[in-house]
C-alpha cells in the first residue's frame, strides 16, 4: 500500500496520528533502539529517522547538538542504513529518512534511494532540496514507489503550495511557523488560516511539525491535521529523563 | 542552456521552503537593479564619496627590482573605507535593502572585515545589525569585534560545529528563516544559494573594471597574470571579471595551504586533491568533506580563508581551465609580510598575503616588460595580535602585559 493510503486508513481509526523523530546515533544506537521500541509500543504511527549531517541548517540548538555529537561519536551513514534496516524489519510501522541533501548526493543519489527501498524505508524528508533542484530525486523516488515528502511553510503562497503538492506523495509536512526546530509554536488565528490554506492546496494528508511538545498541542491539531510531529521534545526528554520516560510521554499525548 | 543560478554544473539554490518567497523577492529586486543603469551609477557614486573608489593601482617598484622579473602592480582594495574589498559588496546590497524596505541586516563574518563593513553600512543607512562570527574567529580577530560593537552591531559568537566561518553562515541562515520579513541576509562572499554568488560578483566586478583601465593606463598593455587570494572567492571574482575575456591574461587563485597540503590541515579546495563535489550551505561546489559527506575541519592562519567551500563561479572557471589554483602555507604567508612592509611600506591582510606569496614565487620567471597584478584585498591592521604573536615581538608583549595588569587592578 502507498504511504498516503496507509495514513488515510490509519486516520479512519484514530483522530490524529503521531509521527516522532530521532537523530540516529544520538546518544547511541542502543538508546535509539530502546526509544523506538517504546514509541512503537505506545502507538506512534510513523517514525522519522534523521541521518546526522555536519551542517543542519534548518535545525535548532537541540537537534544541532544531536547531529554534532552523533557524528563525533563516529556515526557513519552505513551504520544508519544498517540500523534503519533492523528497525524496519522489526516494527510494523512506516519509517522515513530525514536528512540533508549532501548525504544522498555523496552516497550516490540512485544508490542511496535503491538502498532505502531495499531496507524498507517508505519516504524521505529533505529540507534543503526544493523541487527545482530535485528533478532527478523526484523521478527516482517515484519510480521506486516511495514518498518524496514535500514541505509547506507559512510563507508559501497558495500557488507555491499547489506546485509542491504536485511533486509530493505520502503526506505534506506543514512547518508550523517561521524559524528552526525546537522552540514553541503559537497556535493562533493566523495558524488556523495557514492550515486552512494548506488543506485547500492538497488532498494529501497533512502533518504539522515544529514546536509540538505536549498533549495540549496535539489536541489543538486534532481535527485540523492528520499527523502531529514530535521532534525536539522527545530528544530533550531522553536527555533529561532517559529513554524509559519516552513510553509514558507518548502514551499521554492523545 | 544552463539552469538559472548554475555555472557549469555548480551553484543552484538548495534552500528550505520557508525562504522560497524571500529569494523570489531578492531575485526580482536584483534583476531590476541590474537592468537599471542608474542603479549602478548610484553605486559607483556612493563608493566614490563614501569609500575610496577608484582604489589606486600601485606600481611596486622596490619589489619589482627585488625579484628582477615582471613589473609588480598592487590593486589597493585595502584603501576602501573599513579596509577591505568587503565594502563594495555591503554598500551594493545596502542599496538593495533600501529598495526592499527592510530594516535589519544580518551577516556572517570570518576575518571580521565583512562584519565591520556590514555594521558600517547599517550605521550609515539606519538598519539594525547582527553579525554571526565563529567563536574561534572572535578570538583571533578581536579588534574587528570591538569595532562592530562600537558601530552598533550585535556580535553573536557561534559555538556550534568548528566555530568558524561555515558555522557562522549556518547561524545567519537560522536567524533569517525566523526574521525574513524585516531582515536581509548580507552574504559576504560569492557563495551560498543563487542569486548570492552572481549578485556579490556583480558588485565586486567594480575592482576588475577599474584594474583593467588602470593597468593599460600605467603599463600600456594587459597584465600577464593576475593573483588573488580565495576564501569564498569574492575579491578574486571581483578582479578576475576585468580580464575574463582576455585569454592572454592568466588568472591565479591562491587558497590557504595552512600547515601544508599533505597535512590535511588546510582550506585548499581546488589547489589540493582533498575536495569533492557536494551540496551544503545552499549551493553545489567542491567541498572539503569526508566520504559520508560530513564537512571536515579546515585550517588557516587567515580566518577569512578558513572555509570548506568555494564559489561556484570559480569552481566552474577552474574546471574549464580558465583559472589556475595554488596554495600558500601559513608559514610562507608570515614570511612574505616582512618583505612587503620593508620594501613598499604596505601591510596586507593575512588573507591578501596568500596572493602575494604566489606572485613572489612566479614574478622572477617573467620578463621585465610584462606586468602582474596582485589584488590586495585588505589591510593587515586587524591582524595585529596574530602578527605580533608570530613575530614574538618583545615590546608588544610588554605593552599587552602592562595593559593586562592595568585592567586587573581596576
Ligand atoms: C581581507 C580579506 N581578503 C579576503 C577574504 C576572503 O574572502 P573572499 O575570498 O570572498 O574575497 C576576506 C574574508 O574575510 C578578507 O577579509
Amino acid at each position: 500500500m502507498q504511504l498516503a493510503e496507509q495514513i488515510r486508513e490509519a486516520r479512519s481509526k484514530k483522530e490524529i496520528l503521531l509521527m516522532t523523530h530521532l537523530v540516529l546515533g544520538y546518544p547511541s544506537f542502543a538508546v535509539n533502539r530502546e526509544v523506538i521500541r517504546q514509541m512503537v509500543e505506545n502507538g506512534v504511527d510513523i517514525i522519522e529517522l534523521q541521518i546526522p549531517f555536519s551542517e543542519p541548517m534548518a535545525d535548532g540548538p537541540m537537534i544541532i547538538k544531536a547531529n554534532q555529537e552523533a557524528i563525533a561519536n563516529g556515526t557513519k551513514v552505513a551504520d544508519c542504513l544498517a540500523f534503519a534496516a533492523e528497525m524496519a524489519a522489526e516494527h510494523d510501522i512506516p519509517f522515513l529518512f530525514m536528512t540533508y541533501y549532501n548525504i544522498l548526493f555523496k552516497y550516490g543519489l540512485k544508490d542511496f534511494l535503491n538502498k532505502a527501498k531495499e531496507i524498507g524505508i517508505r519516504g524521505f524528508i529533505i529540507p534543503d532540496l526544493p523541487p527545482e533542484e530535485g528533478e532527478e530525486y523526484l523521478r527516482l523516488v517515484k519510480d521506486l514507489d516511495l514518498a518524496p515528502i514535500q514541505i509547506f511553510a507559512p510563507t508559501s503562497t497558495e500557488e507555491r503550495m499547489r506546485t509542491l503538492a504536485d511533486h509530493g506523495a505520502g503526506f505534506i509536512y506543514c512547518v508550523a511557523r517561521r524559524g528552526v526546530t525546537g522552540s514553541k509554536t503559537e497556535f493562533d488565528a493566523s495558524f488556523d488560516a495557514y492550515l486552512a490554506r494548506c488543506r485547500k492546496a492538497t488532498d494529501l494528508p497533512l502533518a504539522v511539525g515544529f514546536g509540538i511538545s505536549n498533549r495540549e498541542d496535539v489536541q489543538v491539531l486534532t481535527g485540523k491535521a492528520d499527523l502531529a510531529v514530535i521532534g525536539t521534545a522527545t530528544i530533550r526528554l531522553v536527555e533529561e529523563k532517559g529513554s524509559e520516560a519516552v513510553g509514558p510521554f507518548i502514551a499521554g499525548l492523545r | 542552456m544552463n539552469k538559472p543560478g548554475y555555472f557549469g554544473q555548480w551553484g543552484g539554490a538548495y534552500i528550505p521552503e520557508v525562504l522560497y518567497e524571500t529569494f523570489r523577492e531578492l531575485k526580482e529586486i536584483y534583476a531590476k537593479a541590474k537592468a537599471d543603469p542608474s542603479f549602478w551609477q548610484e553605486y559607483v557614486d556612493l563608493m566614490g564619496s563614501y569609500s575610496c573608489r577608484p582604489t589606486p593601482l600601485t606600481h611596486a617598484e622596490n619589489l619589482t627590482r627585488h625579484f628582477g622579473g615582471a613589473q609588480i602592480f598592487i590593486k589597493r582594495e585595502d584603501l576602501n573605507h573599513t579596509g577591505a574589498h568587503k565594502a563594495n559588496n555591503v554598500m551594493g546590497q545596502g542599496l538593495l535593502v533600501k529598495r526592499m524596505g527592510k530594516t535589519r541586516v544580518i551577516a556572517e563574518t570570518g576575518a571580521g572585515q565583512h562584519g565591520v563593513a556590514c555594521a558600517t553600512m547599517a550605521a550609515k543607512f539606519g538598519f539594525a545589525c547582527t553579525i554571526y562570527m565563529g567563536e574561534e574567529d572572535v578570538h583571533r580577530q578581536r579588534p574587528n569585534v570591538f569595532w562592530m560593537e562600537k558601530l552598533g552591531a550585535t556580535v553573536v559568537p557561534v559555538t556550534t560545529g568548528s566555530r568558524t566561518l561555515k558555522d557562522a553562515i549556518n547561524e545567519a541562515f537560522r536567524d533569517w528563516v525566523s526574521n525574513m520579513d524585516t531582515t536581509h541576509y548580507v552574504m559576504g562572499t560569492v557563495c551560498g544559494p543563487h542569486p548570492f554568488p552572481e549578485m556579490v560578483a556583480w558588485f565586486q566586478s567594480i575592482i576588475g573594471l577599474e584594474a583593467r583601465k588602470q593597468i593599460i593606463a600605467s603599463h600600456g598593455t594587459l597584465p600577464a597574470r593576475v593573483y588573488a587570494c580565495v576564501g569564498g572567492g569574492s575579491n578574486a571574482m571581483g578582479i578576475f571579471q576585468g580580464f575574463l575575456g582576455d585569454t592572454e591574461v592568466e588568472l591565479i587563485g591562491v587558497e590557504a595551504g595552512g600547515k601544508g597540503l599533505g597535512t590535511g590541515q588546510h582550506a585548499a579546495r581546488l589547489a589540493s586533491n582533498d575536495a569533492s563535489p557536494g551540496v551544503a550551505q545552499g549551493y553545489k561546489t567542491m567541498f572539503l568533506q569526508d566520504s559520508d559527506g560530513q564537512m571536515r575541519d579546515t585550517h588557516s592562519v587567515a580566518a577569512g580563508l578558513d572555509y570548506i567551500g568555494v564559489s561556484p563561479l570559480l569552481t566552474d572557471l577552474w574546471e574549464k581551465g580558465r583559472v589556475r589554483f595554488a596554495a600558500a602555507t601559513d608559514q610562507e604567508v608570515m614570511a612574505a609580510l616582512d618583505l612587503t612592509i620593508k620594501k613598499e611600506g604596505i601591510i596586507p591582510a593575512l588573507e591578501s598575503r596568500h596572493a602575494f606569496v604566489q606572485a613572489f614565487k612566479e614574478a622572477g620567471e617573467l620578463p621585465s616588460d610584462q606586468a602582474i597584478i596582485i589584488n590586495q584585498s585588505g589591510r593587515g591592521d586587524k591582524d595585529i595580535f596574530t602578527i605580533a604573536h608570530a613575530f614574538d615581538d618583545p615590546s608588544w608583549k610588554e605593552f599587552i602585559r602592562k595593559k593586562g595588569e592595568e585592567y586587573a587592578t581596576r
